[in-house]
């Protein structure tokens, strides 16, 4: 069981599944798998076959316009680990869930739920998990306005 | 039994063995435990937005308060992800501290962790002698950086200080006694007949469930899942240090205690080895401004730390302050099992549960 | 008269476990401190010894907090019901050769029965605090110590049959100092029963600091704790008094006041040996704990009282 290299999981992945080679780049050093949100369920799901059995880290990206969804998945196999990302528009931000996949998934969503607000379909229990439940509002969404949040001055 | 029949007990959220401020709603048929739910969040607060309006060097601070049994976990994290957004390189010196530090952390974290495992099952000299060894690495850290919690040790491009004078000889008495004592603490808390009973086949974790929820550390090594960062996934200077990865058999909550125990003894060597190879040289990166300004883009590391792995998320759109932060917390993702590994135990054996969970309640809640 | 001396005997009983606390928990402290690689109390007196006369002060003025759900009359009462059997049972406990301050022919029954009677204190102050936790400690509290009755019965029943008596006064005249090895086993029962009987570690479930906070006392402050607290002491005392006396001869060792404090010295020993256990081990499961009682506690006086039969039809 040796440790697989970047360049062995673009050859690997290509191999079992071709259509989701072009998508796949390298960025400091981990290999990340940019897909549209409509196919992102599917992805995983492949991913998954592929032996990708552990889901690290689920976070989301406030990028205006738009959400990232970042998914951290790791290989006990092959030893590897690499980046699913997935962007959803802001007005519908809701998702596939991925609990059925990965159950690591089930507090991990309900945290992006509570401070970004994106719903994940198929969630067995999505509630606030951080925050109280009459919190109004997601904290880590940019436009989120808060008077104790203070902005630190550039310098230091 | 019907469900109107049931008890519902709130453990916590200031309670003895929650080990800071967690609440578990329990529900109790008699004395069993039929459902679980850890609730979270009364610590919650809010670093991952406050990083995002402070300068990349602010924010190490804040990573202190994240797991503040051990600290220097998320400051090394951190910087981690830093360093590789900013592609700064590492002076060796720099890492072989980096290495010894944490290693001592480990040291230092498991230490609380077997110690309320005796003071959970109500052997609280367990816990005395354990923090006796905790003490001395504290102390070695205040030699180093000032404070005994938080550290704010480990920085981007290096460490905070080099090694105060005298700082190797001592660390080097306190790992050569360690094992000693470490097999005392075993013979006390793990060789007794009644902790034996209370541990020994309380809540089991499959080595599949293990892998499914995304456990990592001693809960997910106690279930015998041969995965840690530190072989793996190597980072640092790792590789170049000797070191077996104790494993578990059962999953049960005896293992988990044992795995940290090993993982104390493993941690002396590494640090006898990794003080052996210490060279003399800068511990700081040269000309690294004060203001980091990594180009645009994200980062992900992670490190092994004592509760599992730790990975820092950073993403950056080119200006002095992180984009986004986010930590993969292992306590987080260990507590989670808490509801399935308690369900059918009595409300004793929750705490026990729930203390080999190792959970730091900074780390979670974030 | 009988009215004066009940008085008489109330105030000695009630000096005497309140001194006993006062030394216990100090000692308790210095022995918890020497377990632990700690020092312990060291700054007021020699030793830290007058520590406890500072503790007492902030407990009787700590504020009596009584929770607003609480049932006010056995919440506030319950520490009394659990006190007053203790310091009642200290009564028939044989300090000087012929005399006990109750020499009752049923002594040693009644010292085995009426602290029992504190169990019911217990269960009502866990009522009384109208707490889920308080409740459970409660009843485990209920629970252990019925149980723990029997095997603590049965061992000093195998003294009784030696001594051929119930009065305490007439089975110490009786007493050898050959039946130390005949009833050695039958003391380790009453040893551990009797830590089980006042709640103590490793059979502190009721209170178990780390799952039901305090148990059935986790809603008092101040002096109601401080009652909870004596009683605790008191039971320790008296078992500690009774066992040395009907296990270890007591003061028959030596005549007059030296007998006396032979008879206290072997309780401080029992009394040590109890704080050594209870820093050093675990606490028990719940169904281990009654497990234990019931395979293991009680065929083992069991064996002790048929052996003791043997003994005493032999002779």
């Amino acid at each position: 069981m040796t440790r697989m290299t970047i360049d062995e999981l673009r050859e690997h992945l290509c191999a079992a599944y071709p259509d989701l080679c072009p998508l796949f780049s390298v960025e400091f050093g981990d290999g990340v798998l940019l897909v549209d949100s409509a196919r992102l369920r599917e992805a995983l799901e492949d991913l998954k076959e592929l032996g990708f059995d552990r889901l690290g880290m689920v976070t989301a990206v406030d990028f205006g316009d738009e959400f990232e969804l970042v998914y951290r998945l790791t290989s006990r196999s092959m030893r590897v680990g690499m980046f699913v990302k997935a962007r959803v528009p802001r007005s519908i931000a809701s998702v596939r869930s991925t609990v059925d996949l990965w159950p690591s998934a089930d507090w991990q969503e309900r945290e992006i739920f509570d401070l970004f607000g994106i719903v994940f379909e198929a969630h067995p229990d999505l509630r606030r998990i951080l925050l109280t439940d009459d919190w109004v509002g997601h904290p880590l969404r940019k436009d989120y306005i808060d008077d104790s949040i203070i902005r630190r001055p550039d310098y230091l | 039994m019907s469900a109107e029949c049931r008890t519902v007990v709130n453990v916590g959220p200031s309670h003895p063995s929650t080990h800071g401020v967690c609440r578990v709603l329990v529900e109790l048929d008699g004395e069993i435990v039929r459902r679980a739910e850890p609730i979270i969040g009364y610590l919650h607060r809010g670093i991952e937005k406050m990083a995002e309006n402070r300068s990349y060097l602010q924010v190490v601070p804040l990573t202190d308060r994240l797991d503040y049994v051990g600290s220097m976990y998320a400051n090394w994290a951190y910087c981690r992800a830093v360093e590789r957004l900013a592609g700064i390189r590492v002076p060796e010196r720099a890492e072989y501290i980096r290495v010894i530090v944490c290693e001592l952390q480990r040291i230092a974290s498991h230490m609380m962790s077997i110690g309320s495992t005796g003071a959970d099952t109500g052997a609280f000299t367990a816990f005395m002698y354990a923090f006796n060894q905790r003490e001395q690495v504290v102390d070695l850290f205040e030699a180093l950086s000032g404070s005994r919690l938080t550290y704010n040790y480990v920085r981007p491009g290096g460490v905070g200080a080099d090694l105060p004078e005298g700082w190797v000889e001592r660390c080097r008495e306190f790992v050569a006694q360690h094992p000693a004592a470490m097999m005392e603490i075993d013979d006390l808390l793990f060789g007794n007949v009644i902790c034996r009973a209370r541990t020994k086949g309380i809540g089991v974790l499959t080595p599949h469930d293990a892998i499914g929820w995304g456990a990592s550390g001693p809960v997910a090594r106690g279930s015998g899942v041969d995965w840690d960062l530190r072989r793996d996934d190597p980072y640092s200077v790792y590789p170049r240090l000797d070191f077996t990865v104790p494993l578990g058999e059962r999953g049960d909550c005896y293992d988990r205690g044992r795995v940290r125990l090993w993982e104390c003894v493993e941690s002396c060597r590494i640090v006898t080895q990794a003080l052996d190879q210490l060279e003399p040289g800068p511990v700081q990166a040269e000309g690294l401004p004060r203001l980091l300004a990594p180009r645009p883009g994200d980062a992900y590391d992670h490190i092994e730390s004592a509760r599992g792995s730790l990975g820092v998320y950073l993403v950056s759109d080119g200006s002095v302050r992180p984009y986004r932060m986010h930590v993969r917390s292992p306590a987080f993702a260990n507590l989670a099992l808490l509801p399935m590994l308690a369900e059918g135990h009595t409300l004793s054996d929750l705490v026990v549960v729930l203390g080999s969970l190792d959970p730091v309640f900074g780390e979670v809640d974030r | 008269m009988s009215f004066v001396w009940g008085l008489l005997y109330g105030t000695g009983a009630v000096i005497l476990i309140a001194g006993g606390a006062v030394v216990g928990v100090w000692w308790e402290r210095k022995v918890s401190a020497r377990i632990q690689l700690r020092l312990g109390p060291q700054q007021l007196g020699p030793a830290g010894s007058l520590q406890m006369l500072a503790d007492v002060p902030k407990l009787l003025f700590k504020e009596d907090v009584v929770p607003a759900s609480a049932d006010r009359l056995l919440f506030r009462y319950a520490p009394l019901a659990v006190f007053a059997p203790i310091a009642m049972s200290l009564a028939v406990i044989p300090f000087w050769a012929g005399w006990a301050p109750l020499d009752s022919a049923a002594g040693v029954l009644f010292f085995l029965a009426v602290p029992s009677i504190s169990v019911l204190g217990i269960l009502f102050s866990a009522w009384g605090s109208h707490n889920t936790l308080a409740t459970l400690g409660g009843v485990r509290a209920a629970a252990q110590m019925v149980s723990y009755e029997v095997p603590r019965a049965l061992a000093v029943l195998s003294v009784v049959v030696l001594g051929g008596s119930l009065q305490p006064s007439e089975l110490m005249d009786a007493w050898r100092w050959w039946w130390i090895p005949v009833t050695l086993l039958g003391f380790g029962v009453y040893f551990i029963a009797s830590i089980a009987e006042m709640n103590r570690g490793p059979f502190d479930l009721p209170e178990a600091e780390s799952e039901l906070v305090a148990g059935y006392f986790a809603d008092y402050s101040g002096i109601r704790w401080a009652v909870f607290m004596m009683a605790e002491y008191g039971a320790m005392i008296a078992s500690a008094l009774f066992g040395a006396a009907l296990f270890f001869g007591g003061f028959m060792w030596l005549p007059g006041v030296a007998g006396l404090a032979v008879h206290i010295g072997i309780a401080a020993l029992i009394i040590t040996a109890v704080m050594w256990v209870k820093w050093t081990f675990p606490r028990l499961r719940q169904d281990q704990l009654m497990t234990f009682c019931w395979t293991v506690l009680t065929p083992l006086a069991l064996v002790q009282l048929v052996l003791a039969v043997v003994v005493a039809l032999w002779l």
